[in-house]
């Protein structure tokens, strides 16, 4: 479950704090974002190890310039997900790129692809998370419990029309995925508000 | 909207339709064939089942360019729901009944649809008119793909010793101004670990029930709860830090703090409904909030912190919470059937050596109490300052040590030369004890000595615990 967007007094402030070198702050930002970085990461890589190596380039780069985010330009939380995303795809061609490079299997645009596949799905992730809850347990109960509408229109105690309206509406959202899927797509990453 | 049923109207809503203008050509639900694309080949999914169960390759990925009419179906909702509202409008004058669902009904079920979660007569319905109508197939398609971007979270629990080595490496990276206190770390870290074992629990696991144990002047003791009722107790005794620090106290308190069991029972019975998950949020901020004040008043680690009955410097109090933290994180993942580890060891070892120092007062008070022996004939008053009858303790595992405790008063000195008995616990061992969570008959020590004062220790360890 992912936590209500924090107001952006919370982002300001928090950046005024990591600005002033507090380690609180630091600690204070991993525990609100350490599951989105690493959820991403593990993602895009698939690999528990290199997603924890994402998870520290991510704070050590917020520690180090908290000044490159800006609050007017939109929530703390979009600004992390998509500075994790960037790094976890160029990470992906990296290493896809040293593996070709040194005579491993599959072509270039096979890495390509590849990496658009997991940049898709990484922002697909995003998009569920951070879309109203209403519609994530609309898809929720659908998808993964496997009721139909009208049962989950009773689970919810909703009419059928707004089931109907959600699971469609929450599906319109999750296919933006699809758009931007090109490397660094920020700002305005993964377009659920 | 006469003549239109509720349904279709309240359907329109989040509706997007870029094809209105084709809309006064009327209801094409029973027809075969579009008049728009007589020949196109159908462009219909298959349902969701049959692609996964059957092996079918999935629609592929439709151009790029289609990212803009998603842009636009967004941000037009409101202009396409007018536009969709005057075509209800215009249908409702024109059709005669119609055997089918309407356009706009159909419209509404291809999310369902796409998910397969409607009836076997909507999915005929939704399939029939996708090969009639071009918008909807599209959207269709588009939701279809977009199913297949639903993936289950990669149910993974960060490993907890991650952030310590993050926020480690990043503080080398670029040293605080603000640092967080050495005796604060433990707190930190062992919160932290709580609220990462609360993150998925529903309300299942909120409402598991708990024992939690002691051990009392009367030997052991417990009380029933719940995970949420666990949260609102260290909720309740954190607050006599959060106000020695001049936070908000999660008690309206009077002038004297009451102890922790009182707090407790205080914050339960105020409550008026059994605690809740909702109490996770308030106990997280105030332990965020104790760790943020506690930094900004480096040095004052001496401040002391009423527990009602007696006192400790906010260094040691801090180190209790911590300790106090993991013991019931430990009742909660026991309750719940999870896996939780204890603390890092230079942690353990701080919440050891803390209770190793509040054994000889505890010694002396169960012996006030007329709870341990008394003075007998080998036993004699101790200067303070001065060595005396002394306990041998080693603890064994990284978060251990060795120290020798003065038995007959808290003034006197441990000393190799008047030790009478030798025990040896492992460090997790010493921590259950210490947490009432093992009587002290039941510790698996290792015992070499005078046997009357080893008990005395023991239970002056298991006297350390309280709700």
């Amino acid at each position: 479950m992912a936590k209500k967007d924090a107001p952006p007094r919370w982002d300001r402030k928090m950046q005024q704090r990591l600005a002033r070198g507090e380690a609180a702050a630091l600690g204070e930002l991993y525990d609100r974002f350490a599951s989105l970085v690493h959820g991403l990461a593990h993602r895009v890589l698939g690999d528990e190890r290199a997603a924890d190596g994402i998870t520290r380039e991510v704070f050590v780069h917020v520690w180090e310039h908290p000044e490159s985010y800006d609050p007017n330009q939109g929530p703390l939380r979009t600004w992390v997900a998509g500075l994790t995303h960037r790094l976890a795809v160029q990470r992906l061609r990296d290493t896809g790129a040293a593996a070709l490079a040194r005579g491993g299997p599959g072509t270039a645009e096979e890495l390509e692809h590849r990496v658009r596949h997991a940049s898709v799905a990484a922002r697909a992730d995003y998009i569920v998370q951070s879309m109203p809850a209403p519609l994530r347990a609309a898809l929720e109960l659908a998808y993964f419990q496997r009721r139909d509408y009208r049962q989950a229109a009773a689970d919810i105690g909703i009419t059928e029309e707004e089931a109907r309206r959600r699971l469609r509406l929450g599906l319109q959202l999750l296919s933006t995925a699809h758009d931007a899927a090109s490397p660094g797509a920020p700002p305005g990453y993964g377009g659920a508000a | 909207m006469s003549g239109t049923d509720g349904s279709e109207a309240y359907d329109g809503d989040d509706a997007h339709d870029d094809h209105a203008g084709r809309a006064p050509e009327g209801p094409r639900a029973n027809g075969g064939g579009g008049p728009d694309h007589p020949h196109r080949p159908p462009r219909i999914p298959t349902p969701r089942t049959s692609v996964e169960d059957g092996g079918l390759p999935l629609p592929a990925v439709p151009d790029r360019e289609q990212g803009e009419d998603v842009q636009g179906m967004r941000e037009n909702l409101r202009e396409s729901l007018r536009q969709d509202l005057d075509r209800l409008g215009e249908l409702a004058g024109t059709v005669s009944p119609a055997p089918e669902p309407a356009h706009p009904v159909l419209k509404s079920l291809l999310g369902a649809w796409a998910l397969a979660a409607c009836s076997a007569e909507e999915t005929a319905a939704v399939e029939a008119h996708l090969g009639a109508c071009g918008t909807c197939a599209d959207e269709a398609r588009r939701l279809r793909e977009a199913v297949g971007l639903l993936q289950r979270p990669d149910s993974l629990d960060l490993d907890p010793g991650l952030r310590t080595r993050v926020l480690e490496r990043c503080l080398e990276r670029r040293p605080p101004r603000i640092p967080v206190p050495e005796w604060a770390l433990a707190y930190d870290a062992e919160t932290a670990r709580l609220d990462a074992l609360l993150q998925d629990f529903g309300d299942s696991e909120w409402h598991a029930p708990v024992r939690l144990r002691w051990f009392g002047d009367e030997g052991a003791r417990n009380r029933r709860t719940t995970v949420a009722g666990v949260i609102a107790h260290l909720l309740a005794v954190d607050g006599l830090v959060a106000a020695a620090l001049g936070l908000d106290d999660p008690l309206e308190e009077g002038d004297a703090p009451a102890p922790p069991q009182e707090r407790t029972e205080r914050y339960w019975r105020d409550a008026h409904f059994p605690p809740t998950r909702s109490v996770r949020g308030p106990w997280r901020e105030q332990t965020h909030a104790v760790v943020r004040t506690v930094s900004f008043t480096q040095g004052t680690g001496l401040l002391g912190v009423s527990y009602g009955g007696f006192e400790l410097p906010l260094r040691d109090a801090l180190v209790d919470r911590a300790f106090e933290c993991w013991v019931h994180a430990e009742d909660i993942a026991d309750a719940v059937d999870y896996p939780y580890e204890p603390p890092a060891p230079r942690h353990l070892r701080g919440m050891i050596e803390l209770a190793v120092r509040m054994l000889p007062g505890a010694l002396a008070q169960r012996r006030r109490a007329g709870l341990a022996a008394p003075g007998g004939e080998s036993r004699h008053l101790v200067a303070a300052g001065r060595p005396g009858r002394s306990v041998r303790l080693e603890i064994e595992g990284r978060g251990g040590g060795e120290w020798l405790v003065p038995l007959d008063s808290p003034a006197a000195v441990g000393s190799a030369e008047h030790q009478v008995a030798h025990v040896a616990l492992d460090d997790v061992e010493f921590c259950r004890l210490a947490a009432g969570h093992v009587s002290p008959r039941e510790a698996a020590a290792g015992q070499a000595g005078d046997q009357g004062a080893i008990g005395d220790v023991l239970s002056a360890v298991a006297s350390l615990s309280r709700l």
